[in-house]
């Protein structure tokens, strides 16, 4: 039997690697996703008081700190028992929204377009983000840094550090904004919606109207029927910073909704001896192992899986924009795995809308931003919508609020067995008996896992997507016959 | 002159320093003018096996970041070492060891055991752990082992110099750079940081006299804005950490935690901070003093919060 494994040994030297088995026609016989590192943070958590979660925990990821900082801090109010003031959540709402506009940029534009932009098959060398400026023009090239730079300042304006903020605290935040800040956000967030329409016009350009690429997303190759789970507000309308988690089944169909401390009511983890990582599943459908469909509890927590799950988005561009990808797609739910990149947008251009609503609220410089508790810590979970997925924060402590225990389900790991699948499935479709294997089709599988925006850096820390290949053949006598290695910026 | 070659890696981090190394903004220009990056796995197509080819010292300086937790993260620090001139550790992680380090209170059964059993969601009734080699149908399958120590990179190799800061904020890594692209270069092991003094100096806040009564959580009380945190009872680290960082977290209400590491000349953060309090405790009655440092809720997780690996102490005993 052959071997090829897809071994990011370059440029993330392990953390995450594909081994692609063929049989002795030529032909997939299996294909492993393997994530070979542990972080151990729910053990040592143990120990800790409560309220250094939020900086502790952020520590797992340096792409997505605030995430973690936000579920954390939000465990936290559960945890005490403490209502955040009303300026509290909206300051808290604002900063998450302005990370959301810059972490969707990241993916989107340095990440997901060399593939569109530049088309799978040209050469790596121009398939990254310098070669989508040289096609696209300069100017949306500055509006990409622009916007990235303009967001980070807010973060550090709100949250008080650029790279893992410290402002969250058990019933508000650390510090306000003033007067100055606040208009000085509102202009970034103004110009953040015309970058998340602009965005959305580069998308309709390059990927809807060319039939090509079109017809690539509506590949049997990259679907998946799979459970849809997001973040809702009382309306079922998407929320990244707070609400119930609501799971729909493959057609469409509410299948649960839950309230976060409900959560172990409806989530399992599976786990396998060849990774480190878990396979976190639907509890009442049960493991199946690695198969889609309504009978395996397998779901996904991506852009596209909250879109799916929500009945709409509460902004008003971003509800015409998903209006109109469901019914250009063909109505709900979407399982087309690249239309992923079309909902990231939606959502980019959401929390731009959201960071004008958010910012122009009289509230958004009030100086009481909190609430001292006052109950006993006992127990709390707290979830928010990270980029990468639904993300479960869960303390336990002791009376003085020392953590006794900690369970973490975070955004990346919720989709490991759907990611694993999709590559699965993209091998198995082009890697045939008797055709080479060329670059290209390396990267038309790797395109099957970028849409789910990987960041193993919550479990291994590789930045999202960027993951090269070096495939490795061996013949039945395990000789190596081929190399091929490829990168993708 | 020829241009430099620079490596930049992570090991057991969280990826926050390749986005601080990003964060030099338009200077990154200026870099790319002065020197070559050979190998840096989330920016640059280089593979690990060029690496290998390459002769040994044939790079002139590698910023490493991340602790060394696995076999495959001491394996890479080997192998760039070996390759290097100058060998940097580039933030908390590969200086001292940081939050992962925090490890070091348990061992890797105890963290195998809490992922993999204890944790509530987890259902593996088969006690499955993962192994180091695993036999499948189709053939073999191998992944790095999990060391039951969170090391320092200088507890792996030798070190050169150190950047501090969880991450180094852009003014410290631009200090670093600058000092490579000028060949400026301070002595061996040198910690590089605009200050070797305490946070407190940079700190915006008014000192008075420093005399506690009672020690506060973050939660408990809303602290006075122009006043020296550690002066209202909260636990700011900035007295036994390097600054450097411009004191952002003081300026946010929030409390030092000490992600700078020790101020020059001192071993152990977590001992210097630890003899710091003690003398600023406002009593002479040995009861009143243990009541007042009974208010501090973790102390060797709080003064080793960064630091554990590089400490004295570097791992708790497990029995």
């Amino acid at each position: 039997m052959k071997k090829i494994m897809i071994d990011p040994i370059t440029r993330l030297e392990g953390h995450g690697k594909i081994a692609i088995f063929l049989n002795d026609d030529g032909g997939v016989a299996n294909v492993y996703f393997q994530v070979p590192e542990l972080r151990g943070f729910e053990k040592f958590s143990e120990g800790r008081p409560a309220e250094d979660m939020p900086q502790i925990t952020q520590r797992i990821c340096g792409v997505c700190p605030e995430a973690h900082h936000m579920a954390s801090t939000k465990t936290l109010d559960a945890l005490f028992h403490v209502e955040p003031t009303s300026a509290a959540k909206k300051l808290r709402e604002l900063l998450y929204s302005a990370f959301y506009v810059t972490d969707h940029t990241t993916h989107f534009y340095i990440l997901a377009a060399p593939d569109f932009v530049m088309g799978p098959d040209a050469p790596p060398a121009e398939r990254n983000i310098l070669g989508v400026i040289a096609k696209v023009g300069l100017e949306l090239g500055g509006a990409v840094i622009r916007t990235r730079h303009e967001n980070h300042w807010v973060i550090q304006t709100i949250g008080g550090r650029p790279i893992h903020p410290c402002f969250g605290l058990p019933g508000g935040v650390s510090k306000a904004i003033n007067e100055e800040e606040r208009a000085k956000i509102e202009e970034i967030a103004k110009s953040s919606v015309e970058f998340g329409k602009l965005s959305l016009k580069v998308f309709d350009d390059v990927v809807l109207k060319n039939k090509d690429y079109l017809d690539m997303v509506l590949s049997d190759t990259f679907t998946h029927r799979t459970y849809s789970m997001g973040l809702v507000d009382e309306n079922n309308k998407v929320n990244f910073y707070d609400g119930k988690v609501r799971v729909v089944d493959p057609d469409g169909k509410e299948f649960c909704k839950y309230v976060p401390r409900d959560y172990l009511k409806h989530l399992a983890e599976h786990v396998e001896p060849w990774t480190y990582l878990k396979f976190p599943y639907l509890k009442n459908v049960g493991w199946k192992g690695f198969v889609d469909g309504k009978d395996s509890g397998v779901y996904r927590a991506t852009p596209l899986s909250r879109l799916n799950a929500a009945d709409g988005m509460t902004t008003p561009l971003a509800q015409e924009e998903y209006e109109k990808m469901y019914s250009t797609l063909g109505g709900k739910p979407v399982h087309y795995t690249l239309a992923t990149h079309w909902a990231r947008l939606i959502e980019l251009l959401y929390a731009a809308e959201r960071m004008v609503e958010l910012v122009q609220d009289p509230e958004i410089t009030s100086t009481d931003i909190r609430n001292i508790p006052t109950a006993k810590p006992d127990e709390g979970v707290g979830i928010v919508e990270a980029p990468r997925g639904t993300l479960t924060h869960h303390y336990i402590t002791d009376e003085r609020g020392i953590i006794k225990k900690c369970n973490l389900i975070v955004g990346t790991t919720n989709n490991y067995a759907a990611f694993y699948m999709s590559v699965k499935k993209a091998a198995e479709d082009l890697i045939k008996p008797g055709k080479e294997i060329t670059e290209g089709l390396l990267n038309r599988i790797e395109m099957a896992w970028r849409p789910y925006d990987l960041c193993l850096a919550c479990a291994t820390h590789s930045l999202p997507g960027q993951l090269p290949l070096e495939v490795t053949i061996y013949d039945a006598q395990g000789n190596e016959i081929k190399k091929l290695s490829q990168g993708i910026s | 002159m020829a241009k430099l070659k620079i490596a930049l890696y992570w090991a057991a981090s969280c990826g926050g320093c390749d986005i601080a190394t990003l964060a030099i903004g338009e200077k990154i220009l200026k870099l790319a003018e002065a020197a070559d990056i050979v190998f840096w796995p989330i920016g640059i197509d280089f593979k690990y096996a060029d690496v290998e080819k390459m002769p040994d010292k044939s790079i002139d300086a590698c910023l490493f970041n991340g602790a060394i937790r696995t076999s495959e993260n001491e394996h890479i620090a080997k192998l760039l070492r070996a390759k290097s001139k100058l060998m940097i550790a580039y933030g908390s992680c590969s200086y001292e060891g940081c939050i992962p380090g925090l490890s070091n209170f348990y061992n890797r059964q105890m963290t195998f055991e809490c992922a993999y059993i204890e944790t509530p969601s987890t259902d593996n009734p088969e006690k499955i752990f993962p192994q180091t080699k695993v036999k499948v149908p189709e053939g073999e399958l191998d992944i790095p082992e999990f060391y039951d120590t969170v090391k320092t990179l200088a507890q792996t190799v030798d070190v050169d110099y150190f950047v501090p800061g969880c991450p180094p904020e852009e003014k410290t890594t631009w200090l670093a750079l600058e000092a490579l692209i000028e060949g400026k270069l301070p002595p061996k092991g040198t910690v590089i940081s605009h200050s070797a003094k305490a946070l407190c100096d940079e700190c915006p806040r008014t000192r008075e006299e420093k005399k506690i009564k009672k020690f506060y959580r973050p939660y408990e009380i809303i602290p006075d804005p122009e006043k020296c945190l550690l002066e209202q009872g909260l636990l700011c680290y900035g007295i036994a950490t390097r600054g450097g960082c411009g004191a952002l977290c003081p300026q946010a209400n929030m409390p030092c935690t000490g992600c700078y590491g020790p101020v020059e000349g001192v071993i152990d953060q977590g001992a210097h901070f630890l003899s710091a309090l003690s003398s600023i405790i406002d009593s002479n009655d040995p009861e009143e003093i243990q009541r007042i440092i009974d208010d501090i809720p973790d102390p060797a997780g709080t003064f080793y919060r960064y630091s554990l690996p590089d400490s004295l102490l570097r791992r708790a005993r497990i029995k």
